[in-house]
């Protein structure tokens, strides 16, 4: 019997099988170099011509008419503003939000359910609708008028639904056991939120956050509409007229000159290292902190 | 010489000084408990007595209700939104589901053990600081820990590195300290749900050694699928099994009687059947 066993071969005759499998690995290869290709040729055509005009010039000077002595500081400042505020702004209403949607909403609630829906939905919404929200509302409606504050708040707004659904997550993500034996201690639901799962979701709530500010530091569209797009010579202040980094760089490469064209590149450079210092964060914040149950 | 002893032979071994039924003092007493999650019925008209400075354990089938009978003693069972109690529970002469109870006011003195160890993801000291902490008794902190966790029989395990992780202990020391941290806030009754049931056999028979030495100061009810286990250490055991009625599954109490009672001389068949392994 284990003569006739080995008899058989154990190559398998079901080629069609094999092809299949191959051809799916080279499909799924495919649909990654796709996203690959075009995001590298991106990144080496703005390296090639931007880099050599990424210098303290472009850091330190204000925007002018001459190429040569032309800067972002003011966008750069604008943009790290708009970020410190979008924190400030952002986390503790998301997190808020996503404490009592877990944590104390009763999910049996038609309203409860309503208000998860929406949040969902918001999430979607494209970030031209909360620019043309932020100038009706906030920009004329309360009379901010078209300074930085007004932008922040947009941006608020455009990323809060994201945090609220990161913050949600990282609060499920603790184990009911945790919370059932601070609670079998005696500890009220406000002790019992406050010191045991909320730090236990920390490291969740911040990768999100900083996943969301990443998002937000790159938007252009919502800050054109509330008149982001101006010349900007001096730094900026919360209640004063601004421009940001993306604004900035749409601005230069609408110009004729091609000098400011690679000075575009070079502030794309430049808001591209932000934007990968900020993951950079994440991604370190996530392995420091991840707990094992 | 039997290696392997049955529950009957461990009950009938198991020494027990007990004050006689006129010395008793009445911690829980329970009469016509029902539970319910939404309309199912999870556990029936139950009544009985649990005494002080004794072991009780509840046995039985899965999904004879024991777990959420005794979540009902700390009322654990309002966590969850869709339970209803009826019937009373008195402790200490006292409705446990009086209007003006509160609930966090129950849970300080009657602590409660888990069937899977739920450490904090916090360090050794700060696990068993937890209690007193959020109860305000802060004074001698650490000379509170420290008592706890040798009440736990931990403390020699634990103490040069009480800052490290609760989550790097074993599993048999986790659980060591999830008692070690009821035990820090001085509760007066301690319930285990199954404590000893994730656990390796060494642990098990530390933590029955520990619930021996626990039952002087604490009176403590268990609840435990291993009838070996009731009987080397219950006191009293209430057997509980399933019933089917309308189609509709729910636990009832069958029989409630000192330990070596049920396993010798039980007086109802179905507890008889469980005991000497016919059934469940």
């Amino acid at each position: 019997m284990s003569i006739a066993a080995a008899n058989v071969p154990l190559q398998s005759g079901r080629k069609r099988g094999v092809w299949r499998g191959r051809i799916f690995v080279a499909l799924l290869v495919l649909s990654l170099l796709v996203g690959f290709v075009a995001l590298g040729t991106l990144f080496f055509d703005v390296l090639s011509k931007g880099v050599a005009y990424v210098d303290p010039v472009l850091l330190t000077n204000s925007p002018s008419s001459d190429p040569a002595v032309a800067g972002a500081r003011p966008a750069l400042l604008a943009t790290l503003y708009l970020g410190i505020l979008l924190i400030l702004f952002t986390v503790p209403i998301g997190v808020g939000t996503a404490i009592y949607l877990e944590e104390y909403a009763n999910r049996d609630r038609w309203y409860n359910r309503l208000l998860e829906l929406n949040i969902q939905n918001l999430a979607a919404v494209p970030s031209i609708v909360y620019g043309i929200l932020g100038l009706a509302f906030l920009v004329r409606g309360l009379g901010l008028g078209r300074v930085l504050l007004a932008g922040a708040l947009i941006l608020t707004l455009l990323v809060l639904p994201t945090v609220i659904i990161a913050a949600r997550e990282a609060i499920r993500a603790v184990p009911s056991s945790i919370r059932e034996g601070a609670y079998a201690l005696g500890a009220t639901q406000w002790q019992v939120v406050w010191r045991q799962v909320l730090p236990a979701a920390i490291p969740g709530i911040a990768t999100g956050s900083i996943l969301a500010l990443a998002r937000a530091i790159g938007e252009t569209a919502p800050l054109i509409l509330i008149g982001a797009l101006t010349f900007i010579s001096f730094n900026p202040t919360a209640m004063g007229p601004f421009t940001a980094l993306p604004v900035q760089i749409y601005n230069w490469t609408k110009l004729p000159d091609p000098e400011f064209k690679a000075l575009a590149a070079a502030a794309i450079i430049v808001l591209l290292i932000m934007v990968l210092l900020l993951n950079a964060g994440a991604i370190w914040l996530r392995n420091r902190y991840q707990k094992r149950w | 010489m039997n290696i392997i002893e049955t529950p009957v032979q461990l009950a009938q071994q198991a020494e027990r000084q007990l004050p006689s039924a006129e010395h008793r003092e009445v911690v829980f007493d329970v009469s016509a408990l029902t539970v319910s999650y939404g309309d199912k019925p999870a556990l029936k008209n139950v009544s009985l007595e649990v005494y002080r400075n004794f072991v009780t354990a509840f046995i039985g089938p899965s999904g004879c209700g024991k777990s959420t009978f005794i979540r009902c003693f700390n009322r654990m069972n309002d966590l969850i939104p869709s339970a209803a109690v009826e019937g009373r529970i008195l402790y200490h002469g006292e409705d446990l589901y009086g209007a003006h109870v509160d609930p966090v006011e129950v849970r300080r003195r009657i602590g409660m053990v888990f069937q899977k160890p739920n450490p904090f993801p916090k360090s050794i000291h700060a696990n068993v600081a937890f209690g007193p902490r959020v109860l305000g008794m802060t004074n001698d902190l650490d000379g509170r820990v420290e008592r706890a966790l040798q009440q736990a029989a931990l403390w020699d395990e634990v103490e040069d590195r009480l800052d490290e992780s609760a989550l790097s202990l074993s599993g048999g020391q986790q659980q060591r300290l999830c008692i070690a941290r009821c035990l820090a806030v001085e509760p007066d009754v301690l319930l285990m749900d199954e404590p000893a049931s994730a656990l390796d056999p060494i642990s098990t028979t530390r933590i029955e050694d520990l619930m021996h030495e626990l039952k002087r100061d604490y009176t403590i009810v268990i609840v435990t699928h291993n009838m070996q286990q009731a009987a080397r250490i219950a006191d009293m055991t209430a057997f509980f099994s399933v019933e089917v009625d309308e189609g509709q599954r729910s636990g009832l109490l069958v029989e409630y009687a000192a330990t070596p009672t049920i396993f010798t001389k039980p007086a109802d068949k179905r507890t008889e059947d469980y005991v000497t392994g016919r059934f469940g």
